[in-house]
């Protein structure tokens, strides 16, 4: 009988271990989300929401669909000029993140286009690599 | 009874840790007169907010007296400023809808850049939140005055090359009574802190 409590017990603890690590590994980008939190979330949200009529949002953006071949070039140079996201008017000047490499942008972007109802064909390196070489 | 000693101490283990976000908030305690304080003839004289002489983003004069009577929020920010600002004006805005119903309370946002947040700017911004006069003013003056008297509001802000956006301050909210003491405060980037925030103004719109 006490066996198979501690039986029990065991499996009991084994399971809520499991389950835990499982959620900590359940993101597929978790890089991409890191770096995502470190250096975009304080304007663009924790969940890609923006700031009202401030920030632009990045959640379900038409945006990024629209301008996919200049994504890499913007987060890595930063932009000034106004652009339309989802209808809307946006002209706060976005800083550059200019110390993030061309594998960080990578994680970022395949992150950012498939979170938060964003459903993008993934980046390749190869194609980030290319848009990087091309910033005016 | 070896199984019965190990329960008890997993017992022990789990009870002794105390979940911080379970500390009650004491919802009769007053809240209390923050600053230095200095003895006068037997009187305690306490800190107050300092006086000031702003332009707000309707262009016009701001000082005190537009308070007078009246509780309010302080902070400092600048409209270009890339790191901690825009996080602490969301939490600002959480408050600012919180308290929709209570036009009493206002809040005042200074700008630390006075060379760049100029009173169109400031208006563009404010517009761009959803937010303004009469609760809400965004704030540009001299910029020496600002940040002489920074201190006094419990901020900190300064011109630093090295920092991003040029300058180094802090993301405090700042509530300042209807007799110009400060009464309570929070880091405005932590929503946490905020949620006791919210309480803490709650609790001084009940005092009498």
């Amino acid at each position: 009988m006490k066996n198979s409590i501690i039986y029990f017990l065991f499996i009991g603890a084994t399971v809520l271990v499991s389950g835990n690590y499982a959620c900590t590994i359940s993101s597929p980008n978790k890089q991409g989300e890191n770096l995502y939190l470190a250096n975009c979330a304080t304007c663009h949200g924790d969940n890609g929401e923006g700031l009202r009529n401030l920030y632009p949002p990045l959640a379900d953006a038409d945006y990024l669909k629209l301008h996919r071949s200049e994504l890499s070039c913007i987060i890595k140079n930063g932009m000034t000029h106004p652009i339309v996201v989802n209808g809307k008017n946006f002209h706060m000047p976005m800083p550059a993140a200019d110390k993030l490499n061309a594998v960080e942008i990578h994680n970022i972007l395949n992150y950012i286009c498939n979170s938060w109802d964003n459903e993008m064909e993934y980046f390749t390196p190869k194609e980030v690599e290319s848009q990087l070489k091309k910033c005016q | 009874m070896k199984y019965c000693f190990l329960f008890i101490t997993a017992l022990l283990f789990t009870f002794s840790c105390v979940d911080p976000d379970k500390v009650v908030y004491d919802e009769n305690a007053r809240l209390p007169i923050l600053g230095e304080r200095a003895f006068v003839n037997g009187d305690t004289v306490y800190h107050t907010a300092p006086d000031f002489n702003f332009i707000n983003q309707d262009s016009i004069n701001i000082t005190p007296d537009l308070f007078a009577n009246r509780p309010y929020i302080v902070d400092y920010f600048f409209t270009t400023c890339p790191t901690i600002c825009p996080r602490v004006k969301a939490e600002e805005i959480r408050v600012f809808d919180h308290f929709e119903k209570n036009p009493t309370l206002g809040f005042l946002s200074v700008s630390i850049d006075a060379g760049k947040d100029k009173v169109y700017k400031l208006k563009d911004y404010a517009d761009k939140l959803g937010v303004g006069t009469p609760r809400w003013h965004f704030v540009t003056g001299d910029e020496d005055h600002i940040y002489d008297i920074a201190n006094d509001f419990f901020h900190i802000a300064q011109k630093d090359p090295d920092a991003p956006g040029g300058f180094d301050h802090d993301g405090r909210l700042i509530l300042i009574d209807k007799n110009k003491n400060i009464r309570a405060f929070c880091d405005g980037t932590d929503p946490k802190a905020v949620d006791i925030f919210i309480k803490d103004v709650e609790k001084l719109l009940r005092e009498k």
